[in-house]
């Protein structure tokens, strides 16, 4: 996938986002005709700065916590001691993969309740695939002249791993991590099914109530952000790539 | 004889699965909350130490280096008796005559299901089986649960007991969900396939294309559901015989378009890497013996670029399936229903009803579509060697 904006489109967009979120009731008038009978505007059950940013953090952390433990085990069963857990791990990441975030979510609920925790256990778990994949996929198809060279020149395990593979596989791990963030984004809208404080509550009030607006702005702030967060972690993929390049070709 | 590493994890699974974990739940009506039991406990005399040993065989199998055909043979049979088993202690826990009572398997139960599923999936892995094989194992395992649920042996779990107080509407929610999934799949494959191919024709239009699928990606599915509602209601209110044909603003209608834009962009981005793939010599020499363009995308092109497509159609369809879940919230029915019903009553053998069979239907689909790829691979290599 690529999406590239002129630099100029996306400050304007992140421009929009922010005044939006300070003062929605300037947009009033855009979203007027979606609504009827008088029903409320703009979201007036809490504030949406404050849902944006409780749905970042949520996503923060699940993501934090997927990349760690998805590079940890991606580094486990890429070493010898691990190896024997390669194959399987492999097809764990494709079974996992077809389990529906609304099934994790709504199992979750029994083990902990309801609330931001099923949320975190379904986008952590959700979150983890894409990143393990693209770490497996990054760590096990390093050149063999370059792992070899670091062999020669002496390297330990743990200094191979630091110096060269973790370096080189860096650009691919981050892909998936781009990917994971943009899935868990849109589906931690989910989470407000099981009474969790994200964008969701704006969608599903809007749901409830036939209110159009509503639905819309959940909708198009959760866009926005996605879009964006796209955007910048493939700018800093690229950099990271470019300095890839450097290192290599010096 | 060397122990396997995976086999070390399934033991100490198992162990505190058996030994720690309670293997069913008992409650009093539908929403109190359960009382655990043990294995031991929730079982018949004859048939709990029949588990325990069944369990302890199949352990010290996975724990040596054995031939990986006894290692599944061993795990099989492990869930075979555990998917029995499972319906004797519902039996067993329920009082003579009481139907309010809820029996419902518990953690104990769905880790030693884990554990052994783990250990099947690595000798699976190990057996390297052929497409044709893999579907077979996949129609046997079928047949099983089918069979377990036909001989009435589960009808005294609760998951079971909520199946069986909406029976009809299980059904009609099914063939909802299925329809969904596979309606908006075949939408997408006769709009897609031809669009991808013009974007592989046209470099402006890939971009274009390309870039606003990417965006409708992004979208949070309920957003892009709820969105949908006014678009269409405003069309069946205005344009004459869309009413008639079932296009309304709530219900099935956008649903199903949202999951048609969904299942565009896998469908045109694999079109398009797919005939980018395509050899140049395959090309030049199909002009060389005078193929017209038609023949070329047709006899040459398009089958090269298949399995490249199918791999889009594949992630497509398991992706419909867990989404059409989300339809329920707008009233677009499928097995959302009983998952969204089920958080509302917190009761979970609901959700279960409505979680189980949507994550096995993904998991089936995902199962006959990879070896689907696989079959056509071998045709896409040969040709282009």
């Amino acid at each position: 996938m690529n999406l590239r904006f002129p630099t100029i489109l996306r400050i304007g967009i992140m421009a929009l986002l922010v005044v939006f979120l300070l003062r929605p009731e300037w947009f009033e008038p855009i979203f007027r005709p979606l609504t009827q009978n008088n029903a409320p505007v703009i979201y007036n059950q809490g504030s949406l700065l404050t849902l944006t940013l409780l749905h970042l953090r949520t996503v923060a952390i699940a993501t934090a916590g997927a990349t760690i433990v998805a590079v940890a085990l991606a580094i486990l069963v890429t070493r010898p001691f691990g190896a024997e857990f390669l194959p399987l791990s492999r097809s764990l990441v494709n079974i996992g993969q077809t389990f529906p975030p609304v099934a994790v979510l709504a199992l979750a609920v029994p083990a902990v309740g309801f609330g931001e925790k099923p949320t975190l256990i379904a986008l952590f778990l959700y979150g983890l695939l894409p990143i393990f994949e693209n770490s497996l996929t990054g760590l096990t198809t390093l050149p063999p002249t370059v792992t070899d060279a670091a062999r020669g020149v002496g390297m330990t395990g743990w200094q191979r791993l630091i110096k060269v593979e973790l370096p080189l596989a860096m650009p691919i791990i981050l892909a998936g991590i781009r990917l994971s963030v943009t899935i868990n984004l849109a589906t931690a809208t989910i989470g407000s099914t099981v009474a969790a404080k994200t964008l969701g509550e704006v969608i599903i009030a809007g749901l409830q109530s036939n209110n159009l607006s509503f639905v819309l702005q959940g909708g198009l702030i959760v866009g926005i952000l996605a879009v964006m967060i796209y955007d910048g972690l493939s700018a800093i993929e690229r950099f990271i790539s470019r300095r890839m390049g450097l290192l290599q070709s010096s | 004889m060397r122990l396997d590493k995976l086999g070390v994890v399934i033991a100490l699974i198992a162990g505190y699965a058996v030994g720690v974990a309670p293997f069913a739940t008992f409650r009093a009506n539908r929403i109190v909350a359960g009382v655990p039991q043990t294995l031991l406990a929730s079982l018949p005399s004859w048939a709990g130490p029949t588990l325990l040993a069944i369990i302890a065989v199949a352990v010290v199998i996975g724990l040596f280096r054995t031939p990986p055909t006894l290692r599944l043979a061993a795990s099989f049979a492990t869930l075979a008796a555990l998917f029995l088993l499972i319906g004797t202690a519902a039996d067993h826990l329920t009082p003579p005559a009481n139907t309010y009572a809820r029996v419902s398997p518990a953690s104990g139960f769905w880790l030693l299901l884990f554990a052994f599923a783990l250990l099947a999936a690595d000798s699976l892995t190990r057996l390297r089986l052929t497409p044709l094989l893999r579907i077979l194992v996949l129609i046997l395992a079928a047949g099983f649960i089918g069979f377990v649920l036909l001989s009435g042996s589960w009808d005294k779990l609760s998951i079971l007991k909520e199946y069986s107080a909406r029976a009809d509407s299980f059904w009609a929610e099914a063939s909802k969900h299925v329809t969904l999934a596979l309606g908006s799949l075949v939408a997408a494959v006769v709009i897609g396939i031809p669009l991808g191919i013009l974007c592989h024709r046209m470099q402006k239009l890939r971009d274009i294309v390309l870039n606003v699928l990417n965006i409708v990606q992004t979208i949070p599915s309920i957003a892009l559901f709820g969105i949908l509602i006014a678009p269409l209601g405003w069309i069946a209110a205005n344009v004459p015989g869309a009413a008639e044909i079932g296009i309304k603003g709530i219900g099935m209608a956008p649903a199903f378009v949202a999951l048609f834009l969904y299942s565009l962009l896998p469908v045109v981005a694999n079109t398009v890497v797919g005939l980018a793939g395509v050899p140049v010599q395959a090309n030049d020499a199909a002009r060389g013996v005078g193929m017209t363009e038609r023949q070329r995308l047709f006899k040459v092109e398009f089958p090269l670029a298949f399995p490249v497509i199918l791999t889009g159609v594949r992630i497509v369809l398991v992706q419909n399936i867990g989404l059409a879940t989300i339809a329920a919230l707008i009233g677009g029915g499928g097995f959302g229903v009983f998952v969204f019903q089920g958080i509302g009553q917190t009761a979970m053998d609901l959700v279960l009803l409505g979680a189980v069979p949507t994550v096995l239907l993904a998991f089936a689909a995902a199962i006959i579509l990879d070896a689907a790829v696989e079959l056509s691979s071998p045709f896409h290599s040969g040709a282009s060697a």
